[in-house]
């Protein structure tokens, strides 16, 4: 529980809107009400790990979908690579890598577009201060119909790739340990072509959206939520942006490598997880750091630092623009995480478009097996981070130990600090505490584009609450709205 | 109760991991039972998934009737099912869409006002991890596959 005073009141904001999952926000303020301590409470506890301590590993890829609604892709190859080290089948054939990177470039895109366009874009169009009745989605069709449109074909684009590669587009079962179920047909991929160029062009269009408001708001988010730190990521051998597959890269907010090529396997040698009392999630540091100042962030923005460049043309082209406005310094701006969004959406949509003109989608050869072991660590780049799932298995093939890093996770520490931030920037001190000063602080937790699912949604289960409470929990208003 | 008519969208959403709340999905497994037994029409498409998203204006803005089958905490027993209309508000907090947003997004964007309903199928128990659903909820189900019946025949 947080302190308090007679002297002291909280605002407590619960849960927060427009994003996956229960959370909630306290802002402790003094007598002066200025901002004495800001925190993002993650209230929901999912027990998952534990849940399928038991299970036989083969079954990994499917049931860790039932982790989240939102990015089940994620989680199913992210828990095939791991299983591909348990039966020694790590060293993927091409059609069977290469079927995985069309899932996973297509789960960025449509999870990126359906973000940027449909959760965020009411900030983005009609300001922070609008009025709430009029900040979302259908005013967003309303006014702009052919952006609301776009999101949502983009979004439906993106889930006609996961189908075909997973066989369904929610609880896919096309990877499996080894390799995958099924390759890419002619049919499929054609029906894929018809229409990539509009996808290209929409996609060229959002970094256009993303970046110009950067731009043009850039003296606003040098200060918005915004702060150094370090950021991780996977990369590729040569240095190059890679969501499916490389070594841990960690930098300072200067740039300088922390560690560099890590291998996947021995991630444990390098990161640890702190518990605090007030929140279920746990909070990932950097070990030769400490958990002081070894919290990272992860998430667009991180690959956009970390990398040294991204291979495909238009968004490297994207990339370097994006240095630039920092001076090829780490980019430490919390509001740049939709530009750095934007432009993964254009790399997912130029890597789709070279994966479909690759024969090796229909080659036949789609399983490898090898030595077992009985320990397997699989990471990839979720689309809101780096994502680890390790297992340990018995002599009957069950998982007896389960770990997940999600990436949430890991930017616990950086979604509390830009809540700190925006709360001292503008709520410190302001007599009234407005719609738009509390929905700034959700717009500071929006850019990281949280996942804190509790995995159910069942009508009249996600009630709206915001709350102001004085510490003596005396309600001073209380806002709230069904889901 | 008069059949509905036209092309007709099924969508059984839910969470089959959390007990009740799979009662969507389950519901959609048993309309893909009854359309191969021939007791629903071949005019129905089913399509099942965790949660209803944004693309699924995009989908339902092609039917003439759409049918939105979830688990409910609050409907009578053993179901509710009521027209629904196209919202005006958006109450998109999530990346879950209430399905009268859907509707007022096809509406919008798609220039498309299907018939909609929305099937409240009532469960209980919510609130662990389990792919089975409790006994009280498998009789709402039963009952819920009923009204498909009556209301989707050739």
């Amino acid at each position: 529980m947080v302190a308090t005073t007679n002297k002291t009141r909280r605002v407590v904001i619960e849960p927060v809107t427009r994003v996956e999952g229960h959370g909630k926000v306290t802002i402790l303020l003094d007598e002066d009400n200025k901002v004495q301590q800001a925190r993002l409470h993650i209230v929901e506890f999912r027990g998952f790990e534990r849940f399928i301590q038991g299970r036989p590993f083969w079954e990994m890829p499917v049931a860790v979908q039932r982790l989240c609604g939102i990015c089940p892709v994620s989680h199913h190859l992210c828990a095939a690579k791991a299983v591909d080290w348990l039966v020694g089948g790590e060293q993927l054939t091409p059609t069977a890598e290469k079927i995985r990177r069309l899932m996973h470039y297509g789960q960025m895109f449509q999870s990126h577009s359906l973000h940027f366009f449909h959760l965020c874009s009411p900030d983005l169009l009609f300001g922070f201060d609008a009025d709430p009745s009029i900040r979302n989605i259908l005013s967003v069709a309303a006014k702009f119909p052919e952006l609301g449109k776009q999101g949502i074909l983009m979004r439906k684009y993106g889930q006609e790739i996961i189908q075909a590669t997973a066989g369904k587009k929610i609880h896919g079962t096309g990877a499996i340990p080894g390799g995958v179920n099924k390759n890419l047909s002619l049919a499929e991929r054609d029906a894929l072509l018809k229409d990539l160029d509009q996808m290209i062009e929409w996609s060229r269009g959002a970094v256009k959206i993303a970046k110009d408001y950067t731009v043009e708001h850039l003296e606003m988010a040098k200060t918005f939520g915004s702060f150094d730190s370090n950021h991780l990521s996977i990369i590729r051998a040569d240095g190059a942006m890679d969501l499916y597959h490389g070594g841990l890269r960690a930098i300072d907010k200067d740039g300088n490598n922390i560690f560099d090529h890590v291998d996947n396997q021995n991630y444990l040698d390098y990161l640890a997880e702190e518990v605090r009392d007030w929140s279920y999630m746990k909070f990932p540091f950097i070990k030769s750091i400490g958990p002081e100042d070894g919290w990272y962030r992860v998430g667009p923005l991180a690959r956009l630092n970390t990398c040294d460049f991204i291979d495909t043309p238009e968004a490297e082209a994207a990339r370097q623009e994006f240095m630039a406005v920092t001076d090829n310094k780490p980019n430490n701006l919390t509001l740049a995480y939709h530009w750095a969004r934007m432009i993964e959406v254009l790399h997912s949509i130029e890597k789709i478009d070279q994966l479909l003109h690759d024969s090796d989608l229909q080659g036949t050869d789609l399983v490898v097996r090898g030595e077992r072991r009985q320990e397997g660590i699989g990471i990839l780049e979720a689309p809101r981070g780096t994502l680890f799932h390790h297992y340990r298995i018995d002599e009957n093939d069950q998982v007896t130990m389960c770990n997940l890093i999600v990436s949430t996770t890991s930017n616990n520490e950086p979604m509390n600090r830009a809540v700190q931030r925006v709360a001292e920037e503008y709520i410190s001190e302001q007599m009234e505490i407005t719609e738009g000063m509390l929905n700034r602080v959700e717009v500071a937790i929006r850019a990281y584009d949280p996942c804190l699912s509790c995995a159910t949604h069942a009508m009249g289960k996600m009630p709206l609450e915001i709350t102001l409470v004085d510490a003596e929990g005396k309600v001073l208003d209380k806002r709230s709205k069904s889901a | 109760m008069n059949t509905l008519e036209g092309s007709v969208l099924l969508i059984g959403y839910g969470n089959p991991g959390r007990l009740d709340d799979g009662l969507g999905p389950a519901l959609a497994e048993a309309a893909i039972r009854l359309a191969d037994n021939g007791l629903i029409g071949g005019r129905v498409t089913v399509e099942s998934c965790f949660q209803l998203a944004v693309e699924h204006a995009a989908q339902v803005a092609n039917y003439d009737v759409v049918i939105f089958a979830d688990a409910d905490l609050q409907a009578p027993e053993p179901y509710r099912f009521e027209r629904l209309q196209p919202s005006t508000e958006a109450a998109f907090t999530t990346h879950h869409v209430e399905p009268a947003t859907l509707l007022g997004l096809a509406r919008d964007l798609f220039g498309a006002t299907p018939d909609a309903y929305v099937l409240g199928i009532r469960g209980y128990e919510f609130n662990d991890f389990g792919e089975r659903l409790s006994p009280k909820a498998i009789k709402n189900l039963a009952a819920a596959e009923r009204l498909l019946e009556s209301q989707l025949q050739n």
